[in-house]
């Protein structure tokens, strides 16, 4: 095992796919010099060159458009869209061309690319820098949607999404690019749809993803002091999500919690908790809940900006009512 | 050599090919010509009967003919080889032809049958054939463009010396994923040809009532662009503009900008009257039809009446099989509806 951030680790497994595979590329802006707002492709441009770790105009519309081309005609981009605000600058690319070419075209043409945007809060970057979009990119048919929240699975996940024929929207997340973690010093590649369960329990089923899972990881351990056992299921990917091992806990435990920093009106979490009230109402001992951000525009000042952040103590007390004991 | 792609395309079509009797010794320049001439008949008609079978009701959708602009694409697909991209617009039949593809393949697809060219899922706005280097029509104004500059790119990073061809039309100009590409293009110096077809009208409204500035040269000047007019009627002209421009595309002279005028003698949709627009100005126009111009070149180079009428009439021929066989052809089924969406969380995914 090797210790490395969440940044280095996506750089790692980046690098590791360019070395390996010539029609890897990535594109977006400033990942030359600065190597990319989190120095998640510092002295990638060095080794690699400028043609293929490609400075960009701001022209996000044909930083996606393009890559949907590079893409039909045999590379393999990554798009690097900075914020997932910017995400929706290129909304139509990804939407109506990416997602689409490959059946449009009756199987065809594929656009085997990554799309690179951070998700989340992160210190006062206000209304326009820290939406978490993820549920916009579930609802598309064609993508596939991931959000690591550990070092170890960005470098898995990312180079499983570089490897994927279907265009990923992968969705770090900005709070999560210094944390440190352990990393496999051997190669490792995930496979795209399978959750991660970080604790086993036998009380509630805790479903999150991104930095939410942090959140609930502490709420866990806060939980256990109270007697509470719940199981953690860390999502990593939302389409498809991993529906086999959130039955199988629920199946267990009787009661569902699904918690996540996005709004919670129409967050994935609805997706969550709708198909488990259809398939396995029989097994719920309580009504399952779900908890994130309220739906107002995230805001500059700290105590508002807090008010939408998912927090450990949101979570207990979510958890605690599910119990029964709230 | 121009037409070659066109041969290759008949020769893989579901119906006999259209035969072309080239006169012996013909020369190479009146052959060249002949072959352009053949091309924008078979677009022409099997667009008369694309217009005929979506105002029956035999068509779904939207139709957007690409009557009277049909030199463009002729003359400029002939200077394309097998390494070489096209990607399209709505109007995007005429390309698709010219790039080679199978007319009667585009028809089943246009019918929405099993065996169309995207399998009966994209229809005529999603018309695409890649194995002959045809990136798509696209529903979406200037998207095309985009995808046309990132496959130059790939093209460049795996080393080949393909030219792309990006063709939109004049309402195109406004939207701005057009310009970002003008500039990305110059930026990154990729081996892209744009081709403005300027056909006057964006949808059901004259361009120049909702466009800035002097003109599609300029703007495209402004981007360092060089870029040249050309009468898109023409195909001679064309073909011989466009192919000064792609030969020197090819030795890396970087992008460059080709404004196709021409004007758009249907409606923008083949259910579209354009009652916007006097029968006058239409008639004018109808009377510089590139098909007409080029049969009197033809004519000029001692092609005659029994050469031009047969061509015709196999052509015709040609399409009102293609027609019979879309009809008779069957729907895709369940086991199509379910494929081609993604791999990782396919409609059969196990979850």
């Amino acid at each position: 095992m090797a210790r490395m951030t969440y940044s280095e680790a996506a750089k790692l497994a980046l690098a590791e796919e360019m070395r390996r595979d010539p029609t890897v590329w990535a594109l977006g802006e400033d990942l030359g010099p600065e190597g990319g707002v989190a120095g998640q492709y510092r002295g990638l441009q060095a080794e690699f060159g400028p043609q293929r770790i490609v400075d960009t105009p701001i022209s996000e519309s044909t930083i996606m458009g393009s890559a949907v081309g590079a893409a039909a005609a045999g590379t393999r981009p990554v798009v690097e869209l900075r914020y997932c605000d910017f995400g929706l600058c290129a909304a139509d690319e990804i939407v109506n061309q990416a997602a689409k070419i490959r059946y449009m075209t009756g199987g065809q043409a594929r656009a085997p690319l990554v799309i690179r945007q951070t998700i989340g809060i992160r210190e006062g970057l206000a209304a326009q820098h820290s939406q978490s979009t993820e549920a916009i990119w579930t609802h598309i048919p064609g993508l596939v949607a991931v959000a690591p929240s550990t070092p170890a699975d960005n470098r898995a996940l990312l180079k499983a999404a570089i490897r994927c024929d279907d265009p990923v929207v992968y969705m770090e997340h900005k709070e999560l690019w210094t944390i440190e973690g352990e990393v496999p010093e051997e190669e490792t590649v995930d496979e795209l749809g399978r959750a991660s369960v970080w604790r086993e329990g036998s009380d509630l089923t805790i479903v999150s993803w991104s930095t939410a899972v942090h959140a609930a990881d502490a709420a866990c351990r806060e939980l256990a002091e109270k007697g509470i056992e719940a199981e953690l299921i860390d999502l990593r990917t939302l389409y498809p999500w991993d529906k086999e091992r959130v039955f199988e806990s629920v199946e267990k435990t009787g009661r569902l919690l699904v918690t996540h920093e996005s709004c919670r009106f129409m967050g994935f979490g609805a997706e969550i908790l709708a198909e488990t009230a259809e398939e396995m109402f029989g097994a719920l001992k309580t009504p399952p809940i779900r908890i994130g951000a309220p739906r107002i525009p995230i805001p500059f000042s700290e105590p508002l900006e807090n008010l939408c952040r998912m927090t450990a103590p949101r979570v207990v007390a979510a958890a605690e009512k599910l119990m029964g004991h709230g | 050599m121009a037409g070659s792609r066109s041969d290759a395309a008949f020769e893989s079509a579901h119906l006999e090919p259209i035969t072309v009797t080239t006169q012996p010794n013909m020369d190479p320049e009146v052959e060249r010509g002949f072959r352009h001439f053949r091309n924008m008949l078979t677009i022409r008609t099997f667009e008369e009967a694309v217009v005929k079978a979506r105002l029956a009701g035999a068509i779904r959708g939207s139709v957007h003919p690409y009557i009277g602009e049909e030199a463009i694409a002729v003359g400029i697909c002939a200077n394309l080889g097998d390494e070489d991209f096209v990607a399209s617009y709505h109007r995007g039949h005429g390309h698709t032809i010219a790039r080679g593809a199978d007319p009667a393949a585009m028809m089943l697809e246009l019918y929405g049958r099993k065996g169309g060219t995207c399998g009966g899922k994209g229809g005529s706005m999603h018309v695409a054939d890649i194995s002959r280097g045809m990136l798509g029509a696209n529903g979406v104004i200037g998207d095309g463009v985009t995808i046309a500059v990132g496959a130059a790119q790939a093209a460049k990073l795996l080393g080949k010396d393909s030219v792309v061809v990006a063709f939109f039309g004049d309402g195109g100009l406004n939207r701005g994923p057009v310009l970002e590409s003008f500039n990305w293009a110059k930026t990154f110096d990729l081996p892209v040809l744009f081709v403005c077809e300027d056909n006057k009208f964006a949808s059901t409204t004259r361009t120049k009532t909702v466009t800035a500035g002097p003109g599609p040269v300029a703007r495209a000047a402004g981007f360092g662009l060089h870029a040249e007019t050309v009468d898109g009627n023409d195909v001679i002209a064309v073909d011989q503009l466009s192919g000064e421009m792609i030969g020197k595309i090819r030795e890396g002279a970087g992008p460059m900008f080709l404004h196709a005028v021409t004007y758009r003698v249907r409606g923008h949709l083949a259910t579209d009257p354009a009652r916007y627009r006097r029968p006058e100005e239409v008639l004018r126009h109808t009377l510089l039809d590139p098909i007409v111009r080029c049969e009197a070149w033809l004519r000029h180079h001692d092609i005659g009446d029994e050469v031009i009428d047969r061509e015709k009439k196999n052509a015709e021929d040609y399409i009102v099989g293609a027609i019979a066989a879309a009809e008779a052809a069957p729907f895709p089924g369940v086991a199509e509806f379910i494929a081609d969406v993604q791999d990782i969380g396919a409609p059969t995914w196990p979850a």
